[in-house]
């Protein structure tokens, strides 16, 4: 795509996020969109495109009462939301479509009207993972990682030193699900969920949504809120299977998708005021900072250890706290966009002073799919 | 509880009819020797549907794992590794570390370790055991 010639123009999550025990899954779905459609004073008569995962857009779109010109349910796990927006901004330039909104909404926490963890048997994860014990992320997420740590040189206080760093963020901001502080050792003395992850080393299951509208940014400049420009985006997909990925101290997707979307906005490393690297678990962001490009393998946990990521340092780094401290629904992507967007607008509970430009990079399934968007203020 | 069990398809089923027959079975591309793993009528380096199917030796290394301390029902109550070891052919698969505790410290990283198999009713699955063990 052309930078900056598409704009997120709506962006909101749910109303409350968290515990929502009185919503299912396609009323937090909902619940998001019209906060978007609000933020950027449109209806959803006005949107003729729809991109959702988790939910069928079909189902998104009747239930909004939306006639779309072009639909997307790409469903990709966490990421899938940064995958709609470069396929929305295609589609916007191509003509398909003038007005997308892309819709998330999980009852992660409290289950109401959402699906299983299943894997049929007969499934490649089904014959040759499933066997062997593992239950859903916990077990399956971290398998690369004793492998990485070892390669690194990097340790278990490596890992709880990013939790500790995005609990300092998350203090920042009142819709947090946890603020208070912690040390390395509350990390490390926290209950074993799968060695070596303790439980403060892994995400929050909450409730909560949320929702993005996009358009050209030729009309991006009628609408009430401050343009947020797409500059590049990258996406790429790798294996199922987390026992099969090339290289255990890299992803693949990572890679492949960071630099198609730093190539595409032609930015450095060095231009980025604002990073989201999503963080299902605390080695997510040391596998992003490297595979992107901000740190030489083996140095991202000696940068985080160094406050380079942490309040008042060089690249903040998951501002809102993250998966790890803010909220994590199952499919995080969405929550991560929404902070590059506010970082962008400037409206962030912890604002990046004089931000110009974000990136947001998420991860689905185990390592299976990544998706990157960069965003900027200015075209 | 039952153990989850893996269903063969079409394309797998040598895989598991070895692993009753006490075999680890790996495929190999007769044009390009590249071994891989999972099973499939093909070869992912090169795509030639010209493949063999053939015992491997049954050794490999400890090449990462978890300790699962919150099992799933089928598995007991016990913690329990989950492990991905590299064969001596190259690929890597998913397994269980069994006869030995499962503490990091007798799991350690690039330790050898051999396949045997246990029968779960028609489905025999791959486990690995530390050497000579």
């Amino acid at each position: 795509m052309k930078p900056g010639s598409i704009a997120v123009i709506g962006a909101a999550e749910t109303t409350r996020l968290g515990k929502i025990p009185d919503m299912s899954v396609i009323g937090l779905h909902a619940d998001a969109a019209l906060n978007a459609l609000a933020d950027c004073g449109l209806t959803a008569k006005d949107i003729d495109g729809v991109a959702t995962a988790g939910e069928s857009p079909v189902a998104i779109a009747h239930y909004l009462g939306i006639t779309p010109t072009w639909a997307d349910g790409t469903a990709v796990g966490g990421c899938s939301f940064m995958l709609h927006v470069r396929h929305a901004a295609a589609a916007i330039n191509e003509g398909l479509c003038k007005t997308v909104l892309i819709t998330h909404g999980e009852s992660g926490r409290s289950r109401v009207g959402s699906g299983g963890f299943g894997r049929a048997p007969s499934s490649l994860m089904g014959q040759f993972e499933m066997p062997y014990g593992v239950t859903s992320p916990p077990t399956m997420f971290t398998i690369p990682v004793m492998r990485y740590l070892k390669t690194r040189g990097y340790t278990e206080a490596d890992l709880a030193m990013v939790a500790v760093i995005q609990r300092e963020w998350a203090a920042k901001n009142p819709r947090a699900s946890f603020r208070d502080p912690i040390t390395v050792d509350d990390v490390l003395n926290s209950p074993m969920i799968a060695w070596p992850f303790r439980m403060l080393m892994c995400c929050l299951v909450t409730d909560g949504g949320g929702a993005l509208i996009l358009t050209s940014a030729e009309r991006a400049k009628d609408f009430p809120q401050k343009p947020v420009y797409i500059l590049g985006t990258g996406e790429s997909v790798e294996t199922p299977m987390v026992s099969q990925m090339e290289d255990f101290n890299s992803s693949k997707a990572f890679r492949v998708s960071g630099k198609k979307a730093f190539e595409e906005a032609g930015i450095t490393q060095a231009d980025v005021d604002h990073l989201m690297i999503y963080d299902a678990f605390a080695h997510l962001p040391l596998y992003g900072l490297e595979d992107l490009g901000f740190c030489k393998p083996g140095e991202a946990a000696g940068f985080i250890r160094d406050r380079h990521t942490a309040p008042g340092g060089k690249l903040p780094l998951n501002t809102n706290g993250g998966g790890l401290s803010y909220m994590h629904s199952g499919m995080y992507g969405m929550y991560a966009l929404q902070e590059s967007v506010r970082q962008m607008r400037g409206i962030a509970p912890a604002q990046v002073p004089g931000a110009k430009i974000a990136v947001s990079h998420g991860v689905g399934g185990m390592f299976a799919a990544s998706g990157t968007v960069i965003f900027g203020n200015e075209t | 509880m039952d153990r989850a069990l893996p269903q063969p398809t079409p394309e797998t089923q040598h895989f598991w009819d070895g692993c009753k027959v006490g075999e680890l079975r790996l495929q190999k591309c007769t044009a390009c020797r590249e071994s891989y793993f999972p099973p499939r009528p093909f070869c992912p380096a090169c795509g030639s549907r010209s493949v063999e199917i053939y015992k491997a030796s049954g050794k490999a290394i400890l090449y990462s794992y978890v300790i699962n301390h919150r099992p799933r029902p089928d598995m007991g109550t016990a913690p329990h590794s989950i492990a991905v070891v590299q064969l001596e052919e190259g690929p890597r698969m998913m397994t269980n570390i069994v006869g030995c505790p499962q503490t990091p410290e007798a799991l350690q990283l690039d330790m050898p370790v051999e396949v045997t198999f246990e029968t779960f009713g028609a489905i025999a699955l791959p486990f690995f055991k530390p050497a000579g063990a």
